[in-house]
This record gives structure tokens, sequence and C-alpha cells, in this order.
């Protein structure tokens, strides 16, 4: 696993009078972090929308252990380009940092965010509502900065409410949902703008699981700390353990076993074909198409059990360790996991048959929720929501990390981004996904399934980038003294997909609101950290 | 609408053939009895995510499953905590849900009965109790009657811990 150092955003950096550093202690080289004045923050943005890269996270935080003290605080971003690999940035921060939402407004709850944990003023920013925040918090509580005492609750104080966006007409009526919500998910408050039965707009206000994850991950050991990462959203465990992994193992330069990335992906697959299954069930459900739920449903189940027969656990949680996977697969868990993928790829089918002839669905998810191609990549929409909408991004094939460096992954590319797309796109997942697995089950490499974990002396960091099922979960590490983690940030695809549900339910009547929703699915948890 | 007969007809019930030795069977079996004589055949349920990684959901799911289907022993699950038997609570309790979580307890009518299911609701899991975003695991915020271990718990622990707390008042 060699990857030539990736140049080529620092010239075209350089290109624009814009000087940058590679900072050592940075690794993968492939994905090289460089350094920048804060004054061309705004400008490095600029450029890198005018490249026509996707902005992929934006997060601080405080000096390193070999950052040269100068400045307390760092803010990073990230970057990716189909054809050249991620590239982070970053520059050093006393108090203050410009927006760079005017090139790409998914920054915009990502800076939110900034201000939030650590108190950093962020300029020009178009809409400075505090996010994770919420009104009950302390005002001078910043619970990333080390001077703050994380160690016991908030106290609780009240200042107000959250300011929605309002509408004076008298003909336009609210509807606040949630955050303890009708169903058996997670809580979140949706405000909806309404004309009769026409949704207006429609505001999420996250927040409500915050854990404070961030911060609990300092001071942890990275094994403890895997533990956690893997509960950042409990149904993309296997995605999230991988990104932490893998950004751990390449601070560490560590090279996983072939073997044992093999298995990670066919976990990954797994967890994808197990998400799309329930999600497909789910949206029928909210369409009164009950048929289709208890049929998928019991695939799910049947996934979850020989999930935890093999792997120990129905949603695969722990089966990731830091340099390989915790449980091996004989011949004998091979043949019974290929002989299921190979029957639920063909049930899918027959069941995606009656799906498709059943005009009562039809009705409700054809032309619902759209989001427009031109949308899907201003915001840079992830996993199956972008890939109705147009814009494909895809790690697995942009970032190519092993196995996928072996295999070519075929991604579906939809046009319309209706709920119907949406759906379409998860139906053609479960036959690649099955795909995959039987490929990787065929050509699984004999040897080890993990290597030891060796942290790297204090101060280097890492950064990995792991297509979840959602999409594309992004993970930088910075470990410390004795290999325990310094900092942790992790950016899950619902930070940015969030964005696309509120602007595809704006055509749609309040009562097609869930099943839009359900055709996100995006993640609370993982939103919220 | 032919193919669904056919695919509906051709699955069958999973629920029936399950072998007699299952353990969710008897637990069911027992569930049954309780709920007709306690709750006149039928108890519902109140589930809310206090801080949950999603985990835990996805297993309240699955006891709905045409495995487990919960449905049939007189349980289900309820939008409004005014028609609620009973409050399912998963996650440590987090700051920002605190508010939401005591709201809908109060909501209940008496007996009010509460679950706290998984390691999370029961003493904060893995986020830790010394975390400034978490106000504590769910009986430091209400009184909670039956408490069901697992990370998530299992849908037959899940079942067994509804039934616990039946039985419990």
């Amino acid at each position: 696993m060699s990857y030539p150092t990736n140049t080529w955003f620092a010239e075209r950096l350089g290109d624009a009078g814009i000087r940058c550093d590679y900072l050592k202690g940075h690794r993968p080289a492939h994905m090289p972090c460089l350094e920048i004045m804060r004054l061309e923050w705004a400008h490095a943005a600029a450029e890198a929308r005018r490249l026509d890269m996707r902005l992929v996270a934006l997060w601080a935080a405080e000096a390193g252990p070999n950052d040269p003290g100068n400045a307390p605080l760092y803010a990073y971003m990230a970057f990716a380009h189909p054809e050249h690999r991620h590239v982070l940035l970053r520059t050093p921060v006393q108090t203050e940092l410009p927006s760079i939402c005017a090139h790409y407004i998914a920054a915009c709850r990502m800076e939110r965010h900034m201000q939030d944990m650590f108190g950093i003023r962020i300029t020009d920013l178009p809409d400075d509502r505090p996010w994770i925040r919420h009104e009950h918090w302390p005002r001078d509580a910043y619970p990333l900065r080390s001077a703050f005492d994380a160690q016991r609750p908030l106290p609780h104080e009240d200042h107000g409410d959250y300011a929605f966006v309002r509408a004076d007409s008298p003909g336009v009526y609210e509807i606040p949902v949630g955050p303890v919500h009708a169903g058996i998910i997670e809580p979140g408050h949706f405000r909806f703008l309404a004309v009769g039965e026409q949704i207006l707009n429609m505001e999420a206000r996250l927040g409500y699981v915050h854990k404070g994850i961030e911060r609990a991950m300092q001071g942890r050991s990275a094994e403890d700390g895997l533990r956690l990462a893997a509960r950042v959203s409990g149904d993309s465990t296997v995605a999230h353990a991988w990104a932490f992994a893998q950004a751990a193992e390449y601070a560490a330069g560590i090279e996983v076993p072939r073997r044992a990335s093999f298995i990670r992906a066919l976990l990954c697959e797994r967890e994808r074909i197990a998400n799309h299954i329930g999600d497909i069930g789910a949206i029928c459900n909210d369409a009164a198409f009950t048929f289709m739920l208890q049929q998928m449903h019991r695939l799910r189940e049947q996934m979850a059990r020989l999930n935890r027969r093999i792997f120990g656990h129905r949603l695969l949680m722990d089966s990731i360790r830091l340099g390989g996977v915790a449980q091996d697969i004989d011949t004998a868990a091979a043949a019974e996991l290929a002989e299921q993928t190979e029957r639920i790829a063909r049930e899918v089918e027959d069941l995606r048959a009656i799906y498709a002839d059943h005009p009562s669905i039809q009705e409700r998810v054809v032309g619902s929720g759209t989001v427009s191609a031109a949308d899907a990549l201003d915001l840079g929409l992830l996993g199956y929501v972008g890939r109705a909408s147009g814009h494909y991004p895809d790690e697995r094939i942009e970032e190519a990390y092993p196995p996928y460096d072996e295999f070519k992954v075929a991604i579906p590319k939809g046009k319309l981004g209706d709920v119907a797309t949406r759906v379409w796109v998860r139906f053609e997942e479960i036959a690649e996904s099955s795909r995959l697995i039987l490929a990787m089950l065929r050509a699984l490499p004999e040897g080890a399934i993990h290597t030891d974990w060796q942290a790297p002396p204090a101060g280097i960091s890492g950064f990995a980038a792991i297509e979840g099922w959602r999409g594309e979960v992004a993970a930088w590490i910075r470990l410390g003294e004795e290999g325990r983690v310094d900092r942790y940030f992790v950016r899950d695809p619902s930070v940015i997909n969030w964005l696309g549900l509120e602007l595809a339910v704006r055509t749609v009547p309040v009562p097609d609101f869930p099943l839009n929703n359900k055709s996100f699915n995006c993640s609370y948890s993982g939103n919220d950290l | 609408m032919l193919r669904m007969l056919k695919q509906i007809i051709r699955v069958g019930s999973l629920s029936e053939t399950l072998a007699p030795s299952d353990q969710v069977e008897q637990l069911g079996e027992k569930l049954r009895e309780s709920v007709r004589k306690r709750f006149a055949g039928s108890l519902t349920i109140r589930a809310v995510d206090a801080g949950s990684c999603n985990g835990c959901e996805l297993e309240i799911h699955a006891t709905n499953n045409a495995y487990y289907d919960i449905e049939r022993f007189g349980v289900h699950f309820t939008a409004s905590p005014r028609f609620a038997d009973m409050l399912l609570v998963t996650g440590p309790v987090s700051i920002n849900m605190r508010r939401a979580l005591e709201m809908t307890y109060e909501a209940m009518p008496e007996p009010r009965l509460v679950v706290a299911m998984g390691d999370c609701a029961i003493d904060c899991g893995v986020f830790g109790r010394d975390n400034y975003a978490i106000a504590g695991a769910v009986r430091d915020i209400i009184p909670v009657d039956v408490q069901i271990h697992g990370c998530p718990p299992t849908p037959s622990d899940i079942i067994q811990g509804i039934l616990a707390a039946v039985e419990s008042r």
C-alpha cells in the first residue's frame, strides 16, 4: 500500500498565489495537510470551489504537542476531488476565522459547531445561531477548550427559545414536530411552515442527542476510543469504526493485513445491505405498504442472526479492531455468508418486482421530494442521496482504500432526485454489494487478520474517508502522549445530507414528509455527536 | 397482487414456526398472560430515545418483525405518551433531551412503568458519566422499574425486560 504524495492542490494553490506548507506529522502522504495563512482561508476555499472540489468537512482543534505555540487553535478543512484524492488545509486561529459559506453552503452548520464548541468567532457567517449549543447551555461553556471542566453535566440556564425561521403571512401556519417523534426513531425537532397542506419551509433543529463524543474521546487509549467511535451512529458501526481505525492506522504507519481489509469490507457491505433492506421496508410502510416492511424486516433479521453467529454481534459492533478485525471467518462461515448473500439478493429482486408493480406505492414515491442535480452538487450530497440526484462521490472509488483497490465498484447513477430514485439507488446498491461480497469471498486472501497496534509518537495526526452505507464517513485523529487520543473529529454523511432533506420537502405536502425523511434516513446521533 | 399473495403464502407464518424451546416463545406466552391479567389484554409502550446511538432503536424495531412479533402478545407501540402504560427509554440521558424525557414521563397516566433499555440507559455506557453533555442514566432522571442490559439488548432480551416490568407492579 503505497501512494504518491498528493501535490496537485498545493500546486493549484500556488498558481493562485496562496502559499502553503506541508504539515509534517500528518499522514497519509496521499491525503496531505497543508498549512496556509488565516488571511488566505476564504480565498483557498474559493479556489477549491473553482476547481470543482467537494467540501468534506470543517473543524477545529487546539494546538497539538508539535505545534509551535503561537496560536491556541487551528481550523481545518478537508476537500475531495474525484481524480485527485483528499487534501486537508489548516490555519492558526487566535479568536476569529472568516466563513467559507459563500463558496460552500454546507460549511455553515460546521462553522456554527466550531463557534459552539470552541468559541471561535466566525465572521461573515450568514446564520450565526447556535447549533449544538441549545438554549439552556451556560453562555461561557466551550466544551472543546481544555480549560473547560468537562467532568460534570452542564448546569441549566434559561436563554429563551431558538430563533426559528418565521413567516409573517397570516396564511402560513407552523407545525412543530419533536424532539420526541411518533415512531421509534431518534429525536430531533422539525419546524414546518405550511400553507394548507403544502410545506413552504422545513427547518431541522438538531443536537438533542449530543453526547459530547469529541470531548469524551480525549484522553482515551486508541483501543477504548475505537469502542466509542463504533457507537457514534449505531446503524453505521462498521463504517465509523473503520474510519477511526484507518485514521489511527495511517497516523501510526500500520499496514493492515490484506485478509483483514477484505473482512472489513465484507462487514461494511453487509451493513450497507442490511440498512438498505430495512429502509426500503420502512419507506414503503410510511406509504402504508406494510407487506414490504414485513418482508424486508424478515430478511434483515436473517442477516442479524448470521452476523451474531459468525461475528458475535447482530449489528456487527466491535467487529473491527485496531490493526485488523476481531473475528476470522473459516470455510464453513464463508460458505454460509455466500449462501445468504446470494439468497437475499435474489429475494430482494423478487420483492423489487412486486414494489415496481404496485401503482399505490409508485404513486407516492415517483416525483415526491425532488432534489435537483444542481442543488446536490452545491450541497455536496453524499451516498445514495447524492447518487439519486446526479452527484456521485464514492470513496471506494475515489480513495480506493484496500480492498477496493482490487475491486471495481459500480455505482448506480440516478438523476431524478425523488423518493423513487433514492429507493432505486438502494435496490441497485443491494445488488452491487452482494456482488462485491461474493467476489471478496472468492478472492479472500490467506493470512493474519490483524497486526499489532503500535501508537505513533505524540502529535501525529491521521485522516481517513470510508464509504459507509449513508456515504462518506470522514475521520481525523491526532494522538497524544502514550498513544492516547488527543483530538478526534468525525463527519458523518448526515451532516451534509440533512440539508438535502430540507430542500426536498419544500415541494411536498405535509403527509409526505415521513416518506421523504425515511428515504434520506439521516443519522441524528452521527450529526449531533 | 397475485405475486404478493404468492410471496405471503410462500413465506408463511414465521412466528408460528419457532421451535417450542425457543426462549422468546416461552417468554411471549408468559407475557401474553401477564398482559391479559394486568393490562386488560393490551400493553401500550411509548419509546423515547434520550440520547441513544440508534443501535437500541434497531433492536426495538426487530421485536416487531415476523420472528418476534411482539404485537401478538398484546404489546404495541404508541405515538402519544397519553395512551402509554410503559415508557421504554434508550440511551444515556443527554442534557439536550432531559427536558423532553421528563415531559414525556409527566404526560403519561399512572402506573407509568419505566424500562431503561441498554447499557447506556443503565449507567451511561461507553459515553461515560463524567461527561458534560450527559445528564445521567435514566434512573437519575425518572424512576425506573426494570433495566435491560446489553449493547444493544437482543430482541428477546427486550421482550424479557418488558415482561419483568409488567410483573413488577
